[in-house]
């Protein structure tokens, strides 16, 4: 498999962008909560995204990534439709399990809110009565609010600021789905660590299964490496195939928040010395081409 | 065999062993006594014509002992220098009763390495059988089996979930021991036989086994994907930030080329005192790609002795002389950290020596009272392997107990007409012997399809006695009928 072509891209705010990727094979072969590992030339990392769509029909995977570090903003300067990247390799990891349940929270957060889209239409789907809470920072971040209507029973939105829906973070959307619904069997978070740990909280109590969708740094995305692996109950667990996703109340996520900051200095490193590059340069870098 | 400077080398990631001249070969195959009973034949996993070849390199016929060599083998070049021929041909060697062996896997490198500088490959007739074959995993194994299927006349493409083919040749085994040019030129070769790569497919996952056999057209398929999902303690710390595994730190080094960084974008962690845990050949790599990185210290920390130990002498004997610190006997108890999670230390434990376990090896027992600590920033588990459980989780294969594929005396699996061989059957072994597998498997997966076996060697010089009707009696005309 070679050949990437991205067939379209959408940008949502001045640093969350869309790529839509042909790859009919995976296209078929992907199923809600599955990811994949993306090389963007041949310097490039391998760097794990949870797949945000698949269409089988268009031969198109769905990719929402947010420029944070070094290769996601040379990835949003260069992946323009067109464009090839140089690897995309999946999906990889265990599907999510979707079973039969009445009624299901599906909470996504930030960067979170795009993994969750296929899951939540998994459930719906499957029967289930889907409420949907989605949390961003304000009104001009938002994105896929329409798509999320069209498979959720209910849609409750949160921001930071209250520029749009309640103001609150996701947690407190949970509390309000709660208290309006003691039915709900299975609740799913992805987003931050730090939310995901919160909203395992809020469920805890409660005694409703949560899944949460683990992130954590990886190389390979096969189980070689063992970079990815996180404390689940009193066990280690791979995330890349073991998971990504596992329940919330037995995940340890202030070992996982830890763990990924292990490259931090590195990433610092490389992040300052493209964005130096960026500045020098008449034009940032492109594919493959170094400073 | 001339070797770099070991504290110079311990600073680059240039080959160590710098391979022998046009002399040295010579002398070194005019050691070797020609024993009719050929010792080192049988203890070849592959089962190279080792006296031959060596004769040919005497009478200077360097493209003869080549061709001697590639009947059995196709990667010379490797395994010349990743083989661990003391346990095996050179264990085995006659002269080695009395003085050194006869350095076999030096000569094979020095051949391999000729060819590849002159530019030869030996590139046989094929006839298109019509069959396709599958293989999963581009490392030693697949590519073993990819070049007997494709000599047998098979359409052969080889899968790989990495962007680059070579498996643990290229992930695993640093520069200075194979470079990664050489892999390179043995894969061109594969190429050149006709078989096809393709990368970033992760087999399992984007498409399964039984997909392959139903939906894909692939009359057998053979499984080499390698053992992979390393094994930690269970001890105290192992969470802690600069703890990783052996697998983690070669592959981000060497494939992702890490030790670039920021040309390369993949980042490491650099430990300035690293401590290795075990004693096999991957420790030795990590031991020594971690003095390369730039470690001012580094530590070999193994719960029994130096007789003990897996690796292979001389990458031992190596490692010391570039500046690495035994502790052999010490078992480690806890990684110690600090309050930003990072490690800052061990804390380990004497043994001794006690009554031999299964493994035949005497059992370490732990000294009472013999715990000690030591500064590290860095603790880089290298203590083997488990079973990767991608494909089990997604075809109906039979697994045994540890979750390693289950295969039959011919390497078939539970599913008719998929083979499996190497790390992922046996548990993490050898290259060469991975390489045997590949090659066995495509013996049966041949047999399955009703090849005529292409492994029976057609020596030109051969006398022409009992042919009839102009074939060979050992040419079978076989009738092959093909269903659907």
């Amino acid at each position: 498999m070679s050949n990437f072509e991205i067939v379209t891209r959408e940008d949502y705010s001045d640093v969350t962008y869309m790529l839509e990727i042909r790859h009919p094979v995976m296209a078929k072969a992907a199923r809600a909560g599955q990811f994949v590992i993306v090389m963007e030339h041949e310097h490039g990392e391998r760097i794990p995204l949870t797949l945000a769509d698949f269409d089988p029909d268009e031969g198109t995977i769905t990719l929402v990534i947010q420029a944070v570090g070094k290769t996601t903003r040379e990835m949003q300067q260069n992946c323009q439709v067109g464009t090839s990247l140089y690897a995309v390799v999946g999906p990889m990891g265990i599907p999510s399990l979707i079973g039969k349940r009445k009624k299901v929270l599906c909470v996504g957060g930030g960067l979170g809110v795009a993994p969750v889209y296929p899951q939540a239409r998994a459930y719906a789907r499957s029967g289930a009565y889907v409420i949907g809470v989605l949390g961003f920072r304000n009104r001009n971040v938002m994105f896929w609010e329409d798509k999320f209507r069209a498979v959720c029973n209910e849609l409750i939105v949160c921001t930071d600021d209250g520029s749009a829906g309640i103001k609150g973070l996701v947690t407190k959307g949970m509390e309000q789905a709660l208290a309006a619904h003691a039915d709900i069997d299975e609740a799913l978070a992805i987003g931050p660590p730090i939310m995901m740990k919160a909203c395992a909280e809020v469920t805890r109590p409660r005694k409703i299964h949560t899944i949460v969708s683990l992130n954590p740094v990886m190389v390979d995305g096969t189980g070689m490496c063992g970079g990815c692996r996180v404390k689940i109950g009193d066990g280690i667990k791979f995330a890349c195939v073991d998971g990504p996703d596992f329940d919330a109340h037995t995940v340890d996520f202030d070992d996982l928040m830890a763990r990924l900051g292990r490259y931090r200095p590195a990433e610092q490193e490389a992040l300052k010395k493209w964005e130096e590059g960026c500045r020098i340069g008449s034009a940032a870098p492109k594919n493959g081409e170094r400073y | 065999m001339p070797e770099q400077d070991p504290l110079v080398r311990a600073k680059n990631f240039k080959e160590v062993a710098l391979g022998y001249t046009l002399e040295n070969a010579l002398l070194e195959a005019d050691r070797c006594l020609q024993c009719a009973d050929e010792p080192c034949v049988r203890g070849c996993p592959v089962g190279i014509d080792i006296p031959a070849f060596i004769q040919k390199i005497a009478e200077k016929h360097y493209h003869g002992a080549y061709d001697v060599i590639t009947d059995t083998n196709l990667l010379p070049a490797v395994c010349g220098r990743v083989c661990p021929q003391e346990n095996q041909c050179e264990g085995v060697c006659t002269v080695g009763d009395t003085l050194a062996p006869v350095a076999i896997g030096r000569l094979e490198r020095f051949v391999g390495d000729m060819a590849i500088r002159e530019g030869w490959v030996n590139l046989p007739h094929i006839e298109p059988s019509g069959y396709r074959v599958g293989i999963v995993g581009s490392g030693p194994a697949g590519m073993a089996c990819a070049a007997d299927m494709a000599k047998a006349g098979c359409e052969v493409i080889v899968y790989e979930a990495f962007h680059e083919p070579g498996g643990v040749l290229k992930y695993g085994i640093p520069d200075f021991r194979l470079p990664n040019a050489v892999i390179d030129v043995e894969i061109d070769k594969l190429r050149k036989l006709g078989v096809k790569f393709e990368c970033n497919t992760l087999v399992g996952r984007l498409f399964t086994i039984e997909q392959m056999i139903t939906e894909m057209g692939f009359h057998a398929v053979f499984i080499g994907t390698g053992a992979g999902y390393p094994s930690f303690m269970g001890i105290p710390g192992e969470s802690l930030n600069g703890v990783l595994s052996a697998n983690e730190l070669l592959t981000r080094c060497n494939l992702m080329r890490a030790r670039d960084f920021p040309n390369f974008d993949t980042p490491m962690q650099p430990g300035r005192r690293v401590a290795v845990i075990g004693a096999g050949n991957t420790a030795m790599d990590a031991l020594r790609v971690s003095l390369r990185l730039g470690a001012e210290k580094v530590y070999c920390v193994y719960r029994r002795g130096k007789a003990e130990a897996p690796a292979r002498v001389e990458e031992i004997h190596h490692a010391g002389e570039e500046g690495v610190e035994f502790h052999w006997l010490t078992s480690p108890l806890e990684v110690l950290g600090d309050d930003q999670k990072r490690v800052r230390g061990m804390r380990c434990q004497k043994m001794e020596l006690g009554e031999p376990d299964a493994s035949g090896r005497r059992r370490p027992v732990p000294v009472p009272g013999s715990d000690f600590e030591f500064e590290c920033d860095s603790v880089v588990y290298a203590i083997g392997t488990n079973a990767n459980p991608i494909l089990g989780q997604t075809a109906k294969l039979k697994l045994n107990k540890r979750g390693y594929i289950e295969t039959d005396e011919n390497l078939a699996t539970s599913i008719a007409g998929v083979y499996a061989g190497g790390d992922i059957v046996t548990g993490a072994a050898t290259v060469i012997e991975a390489m045997g597998a590949g090659r066995k498997a495509a013996r049966a997966m041949k047999a399955w399809l009703g090849l005529r076996d292409t492994d029976v060697v057609y020596a030109p010089e051969a006398p022409h006695v009992g042919r009839r009707f102009g074939f060979a009696p050992d040419e079978h005309g076989y009738a092959r009928v093909r269903l659907g």
